[in-house]
């Protein structure tokens, strides 16, 4: 299919926000899209990324900021039938009443095009989600998969200046996404479209995105590329939803320089601090599963003096790996990764390297920021 | 397929769970004041009255001929009597057509919230608790010759002759739109919000208008909606004996079918006669409604995907 990549250079997005009767459901949202880039909108349910995208669209008018492309074409005041913007919704909102071609043909009616050039471009979007031998059906014949590739073909077919995703595959089977999700990543490559895609799911983010934007509350809390934000999440939210499953309040004990020493209920540890923190500030330290290694108790290890005892409480079976769920004599619940299964009631003891235990400040709000910090974590 | 499918076991299960599997169980029962009802109100009367009008008075036989079915050969012979259904019909269908194409854009633009929806639609539902002799009342009252509209008007000087607005046509036609508009409305915004909104957005955001949305999504999801309410409306006033009597012209414009079954049996004591135009009546309304529902048949009629 011939899909020139986007009809822009840029679009901005200047101190966008939406509220609901005084309360902020987005605010200041700082962003440039650049042609032909992927980006996703990541955050918990209620974090603004829908109002955002529904804002794009138009579906929704601002109550702050505006959108503009390339600098001076301002596309906020346009209704949503004249952004030729397209959108791919949750639940697919598929005309029930029309096939499957004419449903992909919608868009192009709207636009008046001639009858043999429609024909054309159905064609090809048909092909393009592979539904040829589907076009005369009904969108309720088709599986949850197939509607949701109607979806994406109505969508893309009038080649639009940008195409809005609004977690297109939350309603699929876990096969079912990991497929429809290479299927995205590789019409977007062949297509060029410039994509803004919803989720709440940070791995799709992560495997589909150029660009992540990471949301809560409405406020973005950092934007940067998969690895700046799997690398260096701007604080511990981020860090939440890059991996880091463990975050332990904890208290800083000492501290020179990034090194800190912190300590909490029945644990004592070296960290790294990855925003600026101070001595006695009460602090959250995050630690991803696969950096708790699993060493037998009293053992001698090579990070004999950074260990955390623990219980074996829950082990699950992931194939490759056990996920396991140790509980500290205060309490504390941590997740852990373990080649071989430790017995559940066994004592454990884990062991962390310094630099891989990051500390973030507790306040969200303090710190938001679109750089991430300098790299002093170490890979 | 070359091997041939196994032949089906006969089931192990006992005859009450077979019966069960078909819809046969002691739930039916709660079937029979349905029942009870429907043989008593409508199945016996029904009966009853088809009996009376296959015995008609000598008279009749002597002027129409036909013996036994004299009566039908009456009604559709004796141009007075037949006259009334294109009078019925002619009353009928706009009305019913009114109230259908005014509660689309009422249902419309009543699905989102703003300042005074609540008011509108208390205004629009409360009708249905007035009774048709309340509203005819309250028609003469406001639209006779001596009504408030009338002596208002004179007195600003906009007319120098009262307007007729009710005794004919318009009277009834007002009091069946009082009347039927609420059913109307409440039905088709019921159909509207049966309608996923998520419909309209994508319509949107594919570049149509409000006017191809309608057209060529909203409208033909709500067809089969607008069908069945323009048909519940139509019987509705097909019906129409009261106000055609009370605010209508009753030896005239509105000499409506039920007004002539009305006659026949308590002016000219026919009760043969009476219960043909009543059933003849019927006849006429279910082929109307069987037109509009084979029409109906073409529609898309499956999941509109709201939460209706």
């Amino acid at each position: 299919m011939s899909l020139s990549a986007g009809a822009f250079e840029s679009l901005e997005l200047r101190g966008v926000g939406r509220s609901f009767g005084g309360r902020e459901a987005l605010a200041d949202l700082n962003l440039t899209i650049r042609a032909g880039e992927f980006i996703a909108l990541l955050g918990p349910s209620g974090c603004g990324k829908s109002t955002a995208l529904n804002c794009l669209a138009g579906l929704l008018p601002l109550t702050h900021g505006s959108i503009w492309i390339d600098g001076d074409q301002r596309v906020d005041v346009l209704p949503p039938e004249k952004r030729d913007f397209g959108m791919v919704f949750q639940n697919y909102a598929l005309f029930p009443h029309l096939t499957v071609a004419k449903n992909i043909a919608f868009g192009l009616q709207m636009r008046h095009l001639p009858r043999a050039e429609i024909q054309r471009r159905v064609a090809e979007g048909l092909a393009l989600v592979k539904l040829e031998e589907h076009a005369t059906k009904l969108p309720g014949q088709l599986s949850g998969g197939q509607q949701q590739r109607v979806a994406i073909a109505r969508a893309v077919v009038v080649e639009p200046r940008l195409v809005l995703m609004d977690e297109p595959l939350s309603n699929l089977d876990a096969k079912l996404r990991l497929e429809m999700r290479t299927e995205i990543r590789r019409l977007h490559q062949s297509l060029g479209l410039t994509t803004v895609y919803v989720t709440h799911d940070q791995e799709e983010a992560l495997s589909l995105a150029d660009r992540l934007v990471v949301l809560r509350e409405g406020r973005v809390q950092q934007i940067g590329t998969p690895e700046e934000l799997h690398d260096h999440p701007a604080n511990w939210h981020v860090a939440d939803f890059m991996g880091y499953r463990n975050i332990l309040d904890v208290e800083v004990a000492s501290l020179n320089g990034t090194a800190a020493r912190v300590a909490g209920p029945g644990l004592e540890l070296d960290a790294t601090a990855a925003q600026g923190v101070a001595v006695g500030e009460h602090v959250k330290l995050a630690i991803r599963p696969s950096d708790l290694v699993i060493a037998a108790p009293g053992g001698p290890s090579t990070g004999s003096k950074n260990r955390i005892d623990a219980v074996v409480e829950v082990v699950e079976y992931q194939g490759r790996e056990f996920a396991v769920d140790v509980v500290t004599s205060t309490g504390t619940r941590l997740h852990v990764r373990a080649d071989e299964a430790p017995l559940a009631g066994a004592s454990v003891s884990l062991a962390v390297d310094p630099t891989r235990a990051v500390v973030f400040t507790r306040d969200l709000d303090a710190a938001s920021s679109e750089t991430p910090e300098p790299a002093q974590v170490a890979q | 397929m070359t091997i041939a499918p196994p032949k089906a076991q006969r089931s192990s299960a006992s005859l009450k769970h077979r019966l069960a599997e078909r819809g046969i169980d002691a739930r039916l029962w709660l079937l029979v004041p349905a029942i009870v009802f429907a043989v008593a109100l409508f199945v016996y009367p029904f009966a009853y009255g088809f009996g009376l009008s296959v015995q008609p008075l000598p008279t009749t036989v002597d002027q129409w001929g036909g013996g036994l079915f004299a009566n039908y050969i009456a009604f559709f012979r004796d141009t007075f009597v037949f006259d009334s259904v294109w009078i019925t019909m002619r009353l009928a269908l706009p009305a019913a057509l009114f109230n259908v194409v005014v509660s689309i854009p009422l249902a419309f633009k009543l699905r989102r919230r703003f300042a005074a929806k609540r008011t509108l639609q208390t205004m629009l539902v409360l009708p249905i608790a007035l009774g048709t002799v309340l509203t005819a009342q309250g028609l003469l009252i406001f639209l006779g010759r001596q009504g408030w509209l009338n002596r208002f008007l004179m007195e600003t000087g906009l007319i120098d002759e009262p307007l007729q607005l009710v005794n004919n046509y318009i009277g009834v036609f007002f009091s069946l739109v009082i009347s039927g508009l609420p059913f109307a409305y409440l039905l088709i915004s019921s159909y509207l919000s049966g309608i996923d909104p998520s419909l309209e957005a994508a319509a949107r955001t594919l570049g149509a208008g409000w006017g191809a949305r309608f057209r060529r999504i909203m409208l033909p999801l709500l067809a089969p909606g607008l069908a069945t309410t323009f048909v519940l409306t139509f019987v509705l006033a097909f019906s129409v004996f009261p106000s055609a009597r009370l605010v209508g012209d009753a030896s005239g414009e509105t000499r409506v079918l039920a007004l002539m079954a009305y006659r026949a049996f308590a002016e000219q004591l026919d009760y043969s006669m009476a219960s043909t135009i009543a059933i003849l009546m019927g006849v006429i309304e279910l082929i109307v409604v069987v037109i509009v529902f084979y029409g109906r048949s073409f529609l898309y009629r499956g999941s509109t995907g709201g939460k209706g």
